[in-house]
């Protein structure tokens, strides 16, 4: 859709608002002296951070100052330290104080608020504090906005650019321009399988739909147990999902905009709805948005708890309201999708990377990044690190240097024995292989994927056979149920790993996994079913000393623990 | 579980006039099933039979579809939840944290099994997709309430907190 009205186009509204904004910040702060920020997403909230909000205002309300302002905003991806809160004070850096209780906000407001002194003995993340290396070698790019914003304001969000990719993409008049940038950017799609996003851009704008509809689907149905990074972005920084969705619609040429959102994620769906309405009240999202003639409206849809749904042609299924059953591809949704139109579906993340894109230039984004890689990756890393939380890192960095540095290195100070990344679809990655660099690529090579960004990191303690037990068993639990190879290859599966685990394993197991595997792999239809058996084949690839010593010593899980632990002592 | 061996559940009047008015609401609407049904089971708590029926003559949709989505997807469910309900998180990172012993261990004391609701009506207990508060694992939600990093020895001391 060329925008028709160009002269009308109100170029300076952003502009003109954020200017707003910030003389209205000014005027606001301008006798505080402080201004204490609790971040509060999922993990927060859970941790306690309304209490401490409560707290902060309590005793912000004793001091009687008219010193401090209070702000929320999202979560600052530090997952095990939180309730967390920042306090700003003009001219110094920000303090980050972390796992936080009723006496240590006390402290803090004796000692930094009142007397102007930072509280070392609560070790707050400042530069090269100890807890700062979980910063250091991150690049917040799609995160740029953490913590700075209050995800309930969409004035926060313009205050920092926010919509400028947009406004920007409406001024080039020329949608393929839009798609131009995607493809040089050489962005590839973070959902998983890393398609190049500027090619599906390309084949939609050039898909003909005989109704003259076509519609954009954001893929937030984050069902990869381990991955929370788009329920992040969606509690914390909705509005450059939001934008990058218009910028889309903009470029293929739609009017209409999904964002389908799992059901287990009720905050996130909270936010994302205020976020459509404060923007369709700024005209950001409508009829004729900022006088460009364009029309285009995003509405929420909620999954109702299926993961084959996150497989893009069993999310259309969905969102018509069918069981989430997957069919065979060509034709592609760019083709042939929702309601049989051309249908543009893409993950959360890379929808949010797009303004940013639009805004610096295909050349900032791929300035990072590998050979076949650009840009920068969300991982959310978990297990057995000391550090765990989101984190945004340079696409070919080594594994290694997230586990280490960024995590801090194995908790306990036990041995790492492996990293699980790329869910159910995925595998496990051993230490011989610590330092392959986050790379779509290279991650494969391994056995395992890139993934949607789910990082687990398991410990010399974890019996590898249960960990390829428990995905086979959530495997089994959403196939969709219409291949057979995927329903009852995947029972067989898992009955025989159940086995193995209960200390039940016979000769000749391991080889008859490693074949229905392969059998499964290669008959099913969808992407579930073609990577189910993954976490069984790489960890009989990398650890199948474990399934031997199973089967040879004849011990359930428990048992082979116990007397590991035995002989250790 | 099979239709038949649903206990049999008369809507009552006010009930019918709450799965009407999701009816009413989304009647026109392109792919209407999922929300009617989510909003009826918001509304009463779950999805019986005779509420199925109902929403398949009102958006004129064949019963058997109808039941087809409640049974395919796990957020749906045809058993009255408890009046505090357990959903136990089992994503990997839960999972690796004691998350399967923390099930059932309250399976055990409440002498049901996940997808189940005690014949008082007072607790029911599910297994949890992955909700995403990897970071502070194990958790627990009962009702809307997360708990997090839960130890499955002092689990029941949360639940019973809640009566």
């Amino acid at each position: 859709m060329v925008v028709k009205s160009m002269n009308k186009l109100r170029k300076d509204f952003l502009t003109h608002l954020k200017e707003e904004i910030i003389a209205e910040n000014i005027e606001r702060l301008k006798d505080k002296k402080f201004k204490i920020v609790v971040h509060m997403g999922t993990c927060g909230i859970a941790s306690g951070a309304d209490e401490i909000k409560k707290i902060v205002d309590r005793e912000a309300k004793r001091l009687n100052s008219k010193e401090i302002e209070i702000a929320t905003s999202g979560c600052v991806g530090f997952c095990s330290r939180e309730p967390m809160f920042t306090v700003e004070a003009t001219g110094k850096e920000p303090v980050i104080y972390h796992s936080l209780n009723k006496d240590k906000v006390k402290k803090i407001f004796d000692n930094h608020i009142i007397k102007g002194q930072i509280v070392s003995e609560l070790e707050p993340i400042l530069k090269d504090s100890k807890l700062s290396y979980f910063y250091k070698y991150q690049e917040p790019r799609v995160l740029h906005n953490k913590g700075k914003i209050n995800p309930l304001e969409i004035k926060d969000y313009i205050r920092e650019d926010g919509y400028r990719g947009f406004l920007k993409a409406l001024e080039m008049n020329d949608p393929y321009e839009i798609i131009k940038i995607i493809i040089e950017s050489g962005i590839r799609g973070r959902g998983g399988a890393g398609f190049p996003t500027g090619k599906k851009w390309e084949f939609c704008y050039n898909a003909i739909s005989k109704s003259g509809l076509k519609y954009v689907i954001c893929n937030g149905d984050e069902g990869d147990p381990g991955a929370f990074m788009d329920r992040n972005l969606l509690e914390s920084d909705p509005h450059s999902v939001l934008e990058g969705i218009l910028i889309a619609g903009l470029a293929i040429g739609s009017s209409k905009g999904y964002v389908y959102v799992r059901a287990e994620y009720p905050l996130a769906i909270k936010t994302l709805e205020n976020a459509i309405n404060q923007a369709k009240k700024l005209g950001l999202i409508g009829k004729d948005i900022l006088g460009s003639g364009l029309n285009f409206d995003i509405e929420i849809y909620q999954g109702a708890g299926a993961f084959v749904c996150g497989e893009e042609t069993a999310l259309l299924c969905s969102i018509e309201g069918k069981r989430g059953m997957p069919r065979p591809k060509p034709p592609f949704p760019a083709n042939e999708g929702l309601y049989k139109e051309p249908t543009l579906i893409n993950n959360v993340e890379t929808f949010s990377n797009i303004p940013q894109i639009i805004l610096n230039g295909a050349e900032w984004f791929n300035s990072v990044g590998t050979d076949t890689s650009k840009g920068t990756k969300i991982f959310a890393l978990t297990g057995a690190v000391n550090n765990v939380g989101l984190v945004e890192v340079p696409m070919g960095i080594t594994l290694r240097d997230i586990v280490y540095k960024i995590g801090g290195g194995i908790r306990g100070d036990k041995k790492f024995k492996a990293i699980q990344m790329g869910g159910p679809s995925g595998g496990c990655i051993p230490e011989k292989y610590l330092d392959t660099p986050v790379d779509y690529e290279k991650i494969k090579d391994t056995g395992a994927i890139m993934g949607s960004g789910g990082m687990i990191v398991l410990d010399e303690d974890v019996c590898m056979v249960d960990i390829a037990r428990f995905f086979m068993d959530f495997i089994q639990e959403e196939s969709c149920g219409q291949c057979t190879p995927c329903r009852v290859g995947t029972r067989r599966m898992l009955e025989i790993l159940e086995r193995i685990t209960q200390g039940k394993g016979e000769e000749g197991d391991i080889e008859k996994l490693e074949e229905l595997g392969k059998m499964i792999k290669e008959t099913s239809l969808c992407g579930l079913g073609k990577t189910a058996p993954n976490p069984v084949l790489s960890t009989i690839k990398y650890f199948r000393e474990d399934y031997e010593e199973h089967i040879e010593t004849k011990l359930s899980c428990r048992r082979l623990h116990r007397k590991e632990k035995v002989k250790k002592v | 579980m099979r239709v038949i061996d649903l206990p049999k559940y008369d809507l009552k009047k006010e009930e019918i006039q709450k799965v009407d008015k999701a009816i009413n609401k989304s009647k026109n609407k392109r792919g209407a099933l999922i929300p009617v049904l989510q909003e009826i089971q918001r509304k009463i708590g779950f999805l019986p039979i005779e509420a199925q029926k109902k929403v398949a003559s009102g958006l004129n949709i064949p019963e058997k579809d109808v039941y087809g989505v409640v049974t395919f997807y796990s957020f749906f469910t045809m058993i009255p939840r408890g009046k505090i309900n357990i959903r136990v998180c089992l994503g990997t990172a839960c999972y690796v944290k004691g998350g399967k012993r923390i099930i059932d261990r309250i399976g055990r004391e409440l002498g049901i099994n996940p997808g189940e609701t005690t014949p008082d009506r007072m607790y029911s207990l599910q297994a949890n997709r992955c909700l995403g508060a990897c970071g502070i694992a194990p958790i627990i939600v009962i009702n809307d309430k997360v708990c997090q990093k839960v130890d499955p020895a002092k689990v029941m001391d949360i639940i019973y907190s809640y009566k």
